[in-house]
């Protein structure tokens, strides 16, 4: 599959890509390419550049620093799954990032590229969701609760970059998906977080935009355990359909994950 | 279009290419070295693994510009001297193949697990897990865990180079 020509320009500093994006209005920011090459041989979409920031050293970093995991846009899935630092700090995090996709695609895809993508089946958004994260960017600070606003929809502006995520370090924290067995992509992921008194639950996979569950929310808050999800009927009505799975397929598969995340969030 | 100058099994090389070339077709087409194959061409079934900078990558999935300056190796590039990689090795003593067409993209995938999968590690699940990006339609995985596990035996054992 061929896509669409383009002209690919490789950024040397973050300044540089804002400064190449601000000269070129039909273009597209490259990182890992996992989820924007395939979509481009797909011909989805048509830019006419391609800016890759792959390379960006300053976007690619790890660090835990007073209780948050700071990881920067350009790390590796492999690198998230792989820190002994993240291991330890938020170990549902580093599961998670080791989940996707596949080894050859976690060498390459980015957590910055996951963000701002929000594919409904990308693993990371239910993660930032889940552990109220803040996205960091060029411009402002945004919280992952205005952050994700639809389908491959983000608060992102034009020329918005995103630099770097910062996530809480919850007391506990689980996530369990269900993967399609070919691409691996999330038919529904179940990202469970407890932080002090709040317990937030957020669903990756199963509808057009990742969203959290209140309902299970506040029946965890009272008692965190399996068991406390056991009568909670997820609504079919606004999950997916499609040759993978009906939407009332999806929503039992959003219990059966949530109950699993908070499984392993007990371990 | 582009120069894209890369290092290619040891060799460097440099073409004009449209930017839109996929890393897969400039090895296959530019290059002829079609040991890298082409199944899914969706990221999915791990066909067309090559290494860039040592890792292993979907070549399907990555632009040559992006390689541009790296160093790539193929299927073609393991072995040393006339001598098979120790990878490959193992796969002809186990048949680790049927029809042959998953076999370079499932060589080039478990030499990168060997070099990063710790050897207490890798014991024949995990084998399975991490090929979950490369697909077999003879489903001959059998055969193709014990010729991984046998590799990383002669690998780890003999304290071998770990990657090409």
């Amino acid at each position: 599959m061929i896509p669409y020509a383009f002209t690919y320009r490789r950024a040397k500093s973050l300044d540089d890509a804002e400064a190449m994006l601000a000269a070129s209005p039909d273009a597209k920011l490259l990182a890992g390419g996992q989820t924007l090459i395939p979509a481009l041989k797909m011909r989805l979409a048509n830019p006419s550049e391609l800016i890759d920031i792959a390379a960006l050293e300053a976007l690619r970093f790890l660090a835990v620093r007073d209780r948050v995991v700071v990881v920067g846009a350009g790390a590796r899935h492999h690198e998230v799954a792989t820190s002994p630092e993240v291991r330890r700090a938020i170990p549902a995090l580093a599961e998670l990032a080791g989940s996707i996709g596949d080894p050859a695609v976690r060498q390459m895809g980015t957590l910055g590229g996951s963000l701002a993508n929000n594919d409904p089946a990308a693993d990371y958004p239910a993660a930032v969701l889940a552990l109220d994260a803040t996205i960091k960017t060029n411009r402002r600070e945004i919280r992952a609760g205005d952050f994700f606003t639809g389908m491959f929809a983000t608060a992102l502006e034009e020329r918005e970059i995103v630099t770097e995520v910062r996530f809480p370090v919850p007391e506990r924290a689980g996530y369990a998906k269900f993967a399609n067995p070919a691409s691996r992509y999330a038919m529904a992921g179940v990202f469970v977080a407890k932080a002090g008194p709040a317990v937030r639950v957020a669903v990756t996979g199963a509808a057009p935009c990742v969203f959290r569950i209140p309902a299970m929310e506040a029946a965890l808050a009272k008692n965190f355990s399996p068991d406390a999800l056991e009568d909670i009927e997820v609504d079919p009505g606004e999950m997916n359909s499609d040759l993978h799975g009906s939407a009332e397929y999806r929503a039992h598969l959003v219990g059966v994950m949530a109950r699993r995340a908070v499984e392993t969030a007990l371990r | 279009m582009t120069v894209v100058s890369l290092t290619v099994n040891g060799k460097p090389v440099s073409r004009d290419v449209e930017d839109r070339t996929l890393l897969v077709y400039f090895l296959r087409e530019d290059l002829n070295l079609t040991g890298t194959h082409i199944g899914c061409d969706t990221s999915q079934c791990g066909a067309c693994v090559v290494h860039l900078d040592g890792r292993a990558v979907k070549a399907c999935t990555l632009f040559a510009v992006q390689a541009n300056g790296a160093h790539v190796t193929t299927i073609e590039g393991l072995a040393k001297d006339g001598a098979l990689h120790p990878v490959q090795e193992a796969f002809r003593d186990n048949h680790g193949l049927q029809c042959g067409f998953c076999t370079p993209g499932m060589i080039m995938t478990a030499v990168d697990m060997i070099r990063r999968v710790p050897a207490s590690e890798l014991d024949r699940a995990r084998i399975r897990h991490e090929l979950e990006g490369n697909i077999c339609r003879c489903t001959g995985y059998h055969n193709i865990v014990s010729s991984i596990e046998d590799a990383a035996k002669r690998i780890n054992g003999t304290g071998k180079e770990r990657a090409a």
